[in-house]
């Protein structure tokens, strides 16, 4: 049912050392409960360069347009936008390998992005289009791949289940992380804390991560939590605060902390210190809890793709010219998604009932008619999808 | 729909706006004894009075929960805490299980704790509180200790584009664990009423307020404390054919399509409003019963194990000599909640209509 339309994969080694490389100072991480960390020099080839922007540039693009679907109405219900947190993603993307899975809160586009789907599905499943992620039946928050195991609507939820999904790659004897990510809010689950302790317990190779935005829903951290020192509050589960606005500095710290789960010595709890510009969903302005003020000096000062766009350029690894050409493909590709989220048709009705359970006969399910039980015609939506020629 | 034409395989085109709702908000007008003066409230305001009235004649009272301290997201706690401070309003972290436990604390020790879980779907988190430790605290203390003082609010029901886990109605959960009092309000005259019952109530309580409502619902309050007793129905119109049960926003649904079914069909519809879930009026829904013979239950929560089925099991022992017809339940259907079916999904006025018919030429 999910294909993936498009492969991103991590440049090689060898293709990043022939290339043209600079490196860069990144702030000191902090180090929890470990004795050493990530690397503060961090370097960047060309390639590295363009693909980083590009990405980024794609998800904010892509936030905006759906921000305003969701003020036309295309979109309704709810919608979270990433904008902002884009270093966050693309850099642990970047330090991901085959195999690797990510479960995340409902903050979800940029990483369904950036884990195989295009923007047209991302923007369609908001509108609730065939055409969509899960062709219209999750919507926001409710967005999968393979290996990517969602966005999740409710708070925490998620945090057990990227440590079961660790278990899994163990027992398997993979190389693999499960990257689990939540936000400052849902760091104060009860689930984060029974989870951490399973994931030490049986040393689990999960990197449990807390972009910590500054505030849960419409609450800042330090009136939320007792400690806002996210890294450190699995106490015994060793920790990396790093710098969520670089996409170098995370994306090095993710690949210190993959080769230190490979070695069996997991799991990790990262802090990502960043920030979002717009409210904790659309019904919020996001500013009845901060100034309007502070959204502008972060998005001044502390810019992850503005940030990265300076460095890349004064460092001439890359020219005005080579930014511009990818700021217009971006622009290009969100515009086509938006027209076709807002064009294309919904699956039919059937589909109400389609993916129920899995390994049953058909059921019947009551309802279809006013008074009638009716035989689920298809089981899965792929099946749906099949009949319709559009599998 | 016939079955037929089920087997359609082209998508469905969208119609260029989707309908703002499936349902026309029917005002109710407060009796006189509840007082003369009137307030223009929505449901949103009305909530937030009764919490305003309670706090201020209950030192002992706390509002807490996520963003409450500013209004929380659907602003009915809205200059709560500018009125009794941040000592008795306040924002907790984002843990319902947490906020359930807390509050339970707070009951027991004698304080009077108004919860709030933004949706009723967020409340599952926290089901284990509120079933094992609120809803059995008196029993297993020998009367010794309760959390008599607890009252978790919590959004509830579809509004139109909330998906898998903003649109559950979840009392039917609820209504399977004894020691707890659960009520549904369709409007803000109810919703004060109500509410300031439920915080007073020597029980835990649960209030689930039907997100759709806040704005839609629009009353004349009675602005003095009263209370609308628990456990007592509300006949909203008499009819002789055929009587209609709902609660929270399908009151609405259900009494358009009474209305629907006397223009066309000449049908006589009693509309029962039964506003509180558990205890439930058993009597008013039976002498309803006896005198019209047949009986609709509808509810938004799925067909299956939904309160109705209590209800109709309990008026089918009850009523078993007086019934003309099988009792007929409308509600959502068998599957999670759905985010573009949602039209499919509802127990809409058409399908309660068709119900109405079905029911009387049985």
């Amino acid at each position: 049912m999910f294909k993936v339309l498009q492969s991103k994969a991590v440049v090689s080694l060898a293709r990043r050392a022939a290339s043209n490389e600079v490196s860069f100072q990144s702030k000191e991480y902090k180090l929890h409960k470990l004795d050493n960390g990530p690397s503060t020099q961090v370097s960047i080839s060309r390639d590295d360069a363009l693909k980083f922007y590009q990405q980024m540039q794609l998800i904010r693009r892509m936030e905006s347009a759906a921000g305003n679907l969701y003020k036309e109405k295309k979109i309704r219900g709810f919608c979270h936008l990433y904008s902002g947190q884009e270093a966050c993603a693309v850099g642990i993307k970047a330090a991901m390998t085959d195999g690797d899975a990510v479960i995340t809160a409902y903050r979800c586009h940029g990483w369904t992005y950036l884990l195989g789907s295009t923007a047209t599905q991302v923007l369609a499943e908001l509108t609730g289009r065939i055409s969509g992620n899960v062709h219209g039946k999750g919507g926001s928050m409710h967005m999968y791949t393979p290996n990517f195991f969602g966005g999740n609507g409710i708070v925490g939820a998620q945090q057990p289940l990227g440590a079961g999904v660790a278990f899994a790659m163990k027992y398997r004897n993979q190389k693999n992380v499960c990257v689990t990510l939540y936000g400052d809010g849902a760091a104060n689950q009860g689930q984060l804390f029974e989870a951490a302790n399973m994931a030490k317990l049986w040393n689990l190779p999960v990197i449990f991560v807390c972009e910590n935005n500054g505030f849960g829903m419409g609450t800042a951290v330090e009136r939320s939590s007792a400690s806002t020192e996210y890294y450190t509050r699995g106490d015994y589960v060793p920790g990396i605060w790093v710098d969520g606005m670089d996409v170098l500095a995370v994306r090095e710290a993710f690949r210190w902390s993959k080769k230190y789960c490979d070695e069996g010595r997991g799991p990790l709890m990262i802090e990502l210190a960043t920030y979002r510009y717009s409210g904790h969903s659309m019904s919020d302005p996001g500013t009845s809890y901060r100034t309007r003020d502070e959204i502008q000096q972060v998005r001044k000062t502390r810019d992850p793709i503005t940030g990265f766009k300076d460095r890349i350029l004064s460092s001439n690894l890359v020219t005005e010219d080579e930014l511009k050409a990818i700021d217009k493909t971006v622009r290009s590709e969100v515009d086509d998604a938006v027209t076709h989220a807002t064009t294309d048709g919904v699956l039919p009705a059937e589909a109400l009932y389609t993916d129920l359970y899995a390994n049953t006969p058909a059921q019947l399910v009551r309802g279809a008619t006013a008074e009638e039980t009716f035989a689920q015609p298809f089981l899965r939506t792929e099946d749906l999808l099949k009949s319709m020629g559009q599998a | 729909m016939a079955a037929s034409s089920l087997a359609l395989k082209t998508a469905v085109r969208l119609p260029a706006r989707r309908f703002a709702s499936h349902f026309t908000y029917q005002p109710s007008v407060a009796p006189a004894s509840l007082g003369a003066e009137r307030t223009k409230m929505n449901l949103c305001q009305a909530v937030n009075n009764a919490m305003d009235i309670a706090m201020g004649t209950d030192q002992s009272a706390l509002v807490f929960g996520e963003d409450v301290a500013f209004g929380g997201v659907f602003r009915c706690t809205v200059g709560l805490q500018d009125k009794y401070g941040k000592d008795r309003v306040f924002n907790t972290p984002l843990c319902e299980q947490g906020i359930a436990g807390f509050a339970i604390g707070v009951a027991t020790i004698g304080s009077t704790a108004i919860a709030e879980i933004q949706f009723g779907d967020y409340i599952f988190p926290a089901y284990d509180q509120i079933v094992n430790e609120a809803a059995k605290y008196r029993y297993r203390s020998g009367g010794l200790f309760s959390c008599g003082g607890l009252t978790i609010r919590a959004t509830c029901g579809a509004v139109g584009h909330g998906a898998l886990y903003h649109s559950q109605s979840p009392e039917a959960n609820f209504t399977h664990t004894p020691g707890l009092k659960i009520v549904v309000p369709r409007g803000p005259i109810q919703a004060k009423g109500l509410l300031l019952s439920c915080i007073r109530d020597p029980d835990p309580c649960i209030f689930l307020e039907p997100k759709v409502l806040y704005r839609q619902a629009v009353e004349e309050v009675p602005s003095g404390d009263y209370s609308i007793p628990i456990g007592k129905a509300e006949v909203l119109k008499t009819g002789k054919d055929v009587s209609i049960v709902a609660w929270g926003t399908q009151v609405h649904v259900v009494s358009e399509a009474a209305k629907l079914a006397e223009e066309k069909l000449g049908v006589s519809v009693e509309v029962i409003d039964l506003q509180s879930i558990q205890p439930w009026d058993e009597d008013c829904v039976a002498e309803s019963v006896t005198k019209t013979g047949r009986l609709i239950i509808s509810h938004e929560a799925p067909l299956n194990s939904g309160f109705g089925a209590e209800i109709a099991s309990t008026i089918q022992k009850r009523c078993f000599l007086s019934l003309e017809s099988p009792i007929e339940r409308v509600c959502g259907w068998d599957t999670p909640f759905p985010h573009v079916y949602e039209p499919f999904y509802l127990p809409t006025v058409w399908r309660v209509f068709d119900a109405i018919k079905k029911t009387v030429k049985y």
